[in-house]
């Protein structure tokens, strides 16, 4: 449910970065706060374990220029990928207009992106959103890796929807923006057509 | 659960913000902060230059939730109200019409009695407002819903 706020001239949209365990939600963010020019993105903020493990969510709030005289504000989740946080998860999941799914390529992890997904579509069910309809993209992390399952392997697993896929590489940036910029079109696009139902 | 756009328009806006500098003036607060529940600010009174207002408005939302969260774990709906208390200054958070939260932040000019009354009094006015708010925003096809393929592509250009 976006936030239109004619009086400040303002769209307000709310995206989640969604996936297994260190699959690289928060990585996705860290690189973009740190390549988004300084007047466009706020304060990161991280609340995370001691050893860095996100315990509740990341939050990143970005001002990406105006469209029709309203300024675009995107405010950017990550939930915590850990199994047993899933409370967590569908709290900050409210909400939301927009999801990237974050999958880790690896061929070990594979058995966990499925879950991961499944558990998004669960969720996403019980905040009444209808899976097949929300926003979605999903990126497909560590593509640097060695032992990395094929695309055509982890579209058959995760991608039933055919939404739009990004490879990646969080870490060195490699298809960090193009994901974030999937998400927004589709996330502006559904505000176009009057939010969901 | 209904999932369209929330529309807020000015004449909406003016009534919040005259509720919120009412109760900032009669809870002796230092500043006040409507937020909604997905941590998106509103409107604010006093002053809030000294706070990172997007930070403030996502953390309340947050702790909200969580708290909210605990509350179904113990068979309650939500806590609807919560006080933090500080050394200095004091905070205190409490749930609006079911979609927002009241965010007040005051020092010892006032008192966790006296914040609590004047909330109560604020909270049935700017449920109201929200009222005619929401009915407003369900009936609204405004202009942001005519965006083109163009209007979203040239905001990457």
């Amino acid at each position: 449910m976006s936030f239109i706020n004619y009086s400040s001239r303002e769209i307000n949209c709310k995206i989640v970065y969604y996936g297994p365990g260190l699959c690289g939600k928060t990585t996705n963010l860290q690189f973009i706060y740190k390549r988004m020019n300084p007047e466009a993105r706020g304060k990161m903020i991280s609340l995370a374990t001691e050893s860095e493990r996100t315990l509740f969510f990341d939050f990143l709030p970005l001002s990406l220029g105006e469209i029709r005289g309203f300024r675009t504000r995107f405010h950017l989740y990550t939930v915590p990928g850990q199994v047993f946080y899933d409370a967590s998860r569908r709290l900050i999941l409210r909400g939301v207009d927009g999801v990237v799914f974050c999958a880790d390529s690896q061929l070990t992890r594979v058995d966990a992106n499925e879950e991961s997904m499944e558990n998004l579509r669960v969720n996403l069910r019980e905040q009444g959103y209808d899976p097949d309809r929300l926003p979605l993209v999903i990126q497909y992390n560590k593509r640097d890796l060695p032992n990395v399952a094929s695309l055509a392997e982890l579209h058959a697993l995760l991608n039933r929807r055919n939404v739009p896929e990004f490879e990646a590489s969080a870490t060195t940036g490699m298809g960090v923006f193009e994901t974030l910029k999937g998400v927004i079109k589709l996330v502006l696009g559904d505000l176009k057509r009057g939010g969901r139902q | 659960m209904s999932h369209r756009n929330f529309i807020l328009r000015e004449p909406e806006y003016e009534a919040l913000l005259s509720i919120l500098r009412k109760l900032l003036t009669d809870a002796y607060a230092k500043v006040v902060f409507l937020v909604d529940k997905n941590g998106t600010l509103l409107a604010s009174a006093g002053d809030a230059f000294g706070f990172d207002t997007t930070s403030l408005a996502s953390l309340a939302a947050g702790n909200i939730a969580a708290t909210g969260g605990l509350a179904n774990l113990i068979g309650e709906k939500e806590f609807s109200i919560l006080f933090h208390e500080g050394e200095r200054d004091n905070m205190h958070l409490s749930v609006v019409a079911d979609r927002l939260i009241l965010v007040i932040v005051f020092d010892r000019r006032s008192s966790v009695g006296l914040v609590r009354l004047r909330v109560r009094q604020a909270t049935a006015r700017l449920a109201a407002v929200m009222a005619v708010a929401l009915a407003a925003s369900d009936a609204e096809l405004g202009e942001v819903e005519e965006l083109t393929e163009a209007d979203i592509e040239s905001l990457f250009r």
